[in-house]
């Protein structure tokens, strides 16, 4: 689904991504990890297509195709999504209008009608029923004075209603209680399916222990320096990722 | 013959009529022969020029009179709601048109309330009472008083339902002058809404000179909204002067999405404690439209507040100017004024002249203002977009969201969905889901 060859990016002349190799098939739920300034969110933008981020070398291919020049709003059309480590604030618009306009303009640029407003209505019960989230919640402006485990849950409600392909979620995590984990974790286990796939970026273990990744890798200084399985995780969460570091220098 | 001389010299024949206005017909009119139009040369004029539409041969006075159906003009109104309506075509009064069949409170002609006997006590009191004297335009209106719409809301009488006043130009002249002139009295504990709207039906040019009064008196309650989408050759002066008494609300909205050249003048007075005013704007133009946004509040008594939120969208070759003037005298201690004018600019071409003017005499206040010039947030564009929606969408959703939330003070409902349908509009934006 996912294939990425000697990928390198930079921003602003500084090059953060140094030839990274990563492959996701349909089904799987990788866990990407790492210290900070890795190059995870780089590469989470990059995927996504972030505008600021030149990729130099290398290729993104999503399902056979090239997609490194694409626009994010193509990219999103062909079924990737990216849950934000910190989603924007957009006073004016409300949750269920803007999730209603990205379906359907993701619906239009597939060449499909707008979806009838019946369904639309029924599909958003389902899934904020999902996430456990209040329908007040959803008439509220987008993401405007959200806790953080709200603005979460609210990524994973967009995620579930515009059900794409793969779904990279970037420290999502991060600023959530365990509650708030539970039932975003939940959210994600439920939208998994043979068809899809998940790429969790996470500096800790702990969300591991709800979504069970299938492969484990360890991004340091821009590349995958280490890949295994979910016991991975627990001795990165044990040891820290200074013997990563040792053993890449050695 | 200039636009001036043609109006002093049909001056006699308006004097004719010797009703309650006659002597301050007179003192208006000679006020303005000296003053004369305002030109750059006045720093309240200096970002907007009258000179491309005074050159217009304007007829003052229409030579025939014009039969419209509602069908024609529908659109024009909030049909949707239940409403009183006071409708003027050509500057003069259409009884088919309009509904003023109010009950327990008055909603008439200033010609009739200028006439009436009944009637004079008010206007003594009230007319030209808080329109500027010493203000060209304010003062050639005065001198041209002869139409509009007179409201009086007695003690603690609430209007059951909103009144519109719709000013239509037919294009019967090739070019036509207007100046309606309103009166507006709300007495204590009254509430009234009012819709305002000038809209020609053809490309014939018109200028609309308009001055409103409006007195709100003890724990009253006026929300007034003007709805300005007009033509391309259409241009509006609108001179807006409000009184508040104490303990009273008094909001003005003011939607500016056409015309050619739009200046709108509020003045609030605040004459009482306690007092909460209003202004609120939404201004969104293309090609070559201006909108100048001159706005004032006079703090002179203690305890008041003031709430004033403008936005501008400008795109294109147009042009805005916002220029917001506080003033808190000594007296005003505990005052609360906020200001904000936030704009966008989406083309290199547009401009934006904003400038807020506080002047501040009391200590113990909080006055805020901020004005904005910006172009939209790129994370936020990037955020869209990997929801699927492309560029232009993206765009036009930003946009729309950030003029939309001046409309949660809007207590129309109707009114609400049909301003964001004209944003929406006016943006170039399928929302993909009703408001």
């Amino acid at each position: 689904m996912l294939k990425i060859e000697n990928l390198h990016a930079s921003i602003e002349e500084k090059e953060i991504l140094k030839g990274l190799n990563i492959e996701v098939k349909p089904g799987e739920v990788h866990a990407i990890m790492g210290p900070n300034g890795a190059g995870k969110s780089t590469l989470s933008s990059v995927i996504a297509g972030r505008e600021e981020y030149e990729v130099t070398e290398g290729s993104i291919e999503f399902n056979g195709e090239e997609i490194g020049e694409m626009e994010a709003d193509e990219r999103a059309h062909k079924g990737i999504f990216m849950s934000f480590q910190y989603p924007v604030e957009i006073p004016g618009i409300s949750v269920t209008n803007f999730i209603k306009t990205a379906i359907n303009e993701t619906r239009k640029a597939q060449g499909l009608e707008d979806m009838p407003a019946s369904d639309m209505l029924k599909k958003i019960k389902e899934k904020a029923e999902l996430l456990e989230i209040d329908r007040k919640f959803l008439s509220r402006s987008l993401n405007e004075g959200f806790s953080g485990g709200e603005k979460k849950r609210n990524e994973i409600f967009q995620m579930a209603m515009l059900e794409p392909k793969l779904a990279i979620l970037d420290e999502t995590d991060s600023g959530l209680d365990i509650d708030a984990l539970k039932i975003v974790a939940n959210g994600v286990n439920k939208l998994k399916s043979k068809d899809n796939a998940v790429i969790v970026i996470t500096h800790y273990q702990r969300l591991l222990d709800y979504i069970v990744p299938d492969f484990v890798h360890v991004l340091y200084d821009g590349k995958i320096v280490k890949s295994g399985t979910k016991e991975l995780a627990l001795e990165l969460e044990a040891k820290g990722y200074d013997w990563i570091k040792q053993e890449v220098t050695a | 013959m200039d636009l001036k001389d043609k109006l002093v010299s049909s001056f006699a024949t308006l004097q004719e009529q010797n009703d309650a206005a006659h002597q301050i017909r007179q003192e208006a009119f000679e006020q303005f022969e000296t003053l004369g139009f305002p030109t750059k040369k006045l720093e309240a004029w200096k970002y907007t020029s009258l000179n491309s539409v005074l050159k217009t041969d304007f007829n003052l006075f229409p030579t025939s009179a014009t039969t419209l159906s509602f069908e024609d003009v529908k659109p024009y109104f909030v049909h949707e709601i239940d409403a009183y309506k006071v409708v003027f075509v050509d500057g003069v009064f259409n009884a088919e048109l309009s509904n003023i069949d109010t009950e327990g409170f008055e909603v008439t002609l200033m010609s009739k309330a200028l006439n009436d006997a009944e009637h004079k006590a008010v206007i003594e009191k009230y007319f030209n009472s808080i329109a500027k004297k010493d203000e060209s335009l304010t003062s050639l209106n005065t001198a041209f008083t002869k139409e509009g719409t007179f409201i009086h809301i007695p003690k603690s009488k609430v209007a059951d339902k909103p009144i519109q006043l719709l000013h239509f130009a037919t294009g019967t002249e090739n070019a036509l002058f207007l100046q309606p002139r309103n009166l507006v009295v709300v007495e204590e504990n009254a509430q009234v809404q009012i819709i305002e709207r000038h809209q020609s039906l053809t490309d014939n040019a018109t200028l609309t000179n308009a001055v409103t009064e409006m007195f709100v008196a003890k724990h009253a309650n006026l929300d007034y909204y003007k709805i300005q989408n007009d033509k391309l050759t259409a241009s509006l002066i609108d001179n807006t002067y409000i009184s508040q008494e104490g303990q009273s609300n008094a909001s003005v909205h003011t939607f500016s999405f056409g015309g050619k050249i739009t200046r709108n003048n509020l003045n609030y007075y605040q004459k009482g404690e306690y007092i909460d005013s209003t202004l609120k704007g939404i201004t969104i133009l293309e090609g070559k439209q201006h909108v100048d946004h001159y706005t004032l509040v006079d703090h002179v008594e203690p305890n008041c507040e003031s709430h004033q939120n403008y936005k501008g969208i400008f795109a294109e070759k147009s042009t805005g100017v916002f220029n917001g003037k506080i003033y808190v005298d000594k007296i005003a201690q505990k005052t609360n004024a906020f200001q904000q004018n936030n704009n966008i600019l989406l083309d290199d071409t547009a401009t934006i002249n904003t400038k807020p003017q506080l002047e501040i005499f009391a200590d113990d206040v909080k006055c805020s203002h901020g004005c904005t010039i910006g172009q939209l947030d790129a994370e936020a564009m990037f955020y869209l977009k990997t929801r699927g929606i492309p560029e232009k969408e993206a765009k036009g959703l930003l946009t729309y969201a950030f003029a939309n939330n001046v409309l949660e003070s809007v207590r129309i409902p109707e009114l609400q969905a049909r301003v964001n349908k004209l944003i929406a509009e006016k943006l170039g934006v399928n929302l993909g889901f009703d408001q």
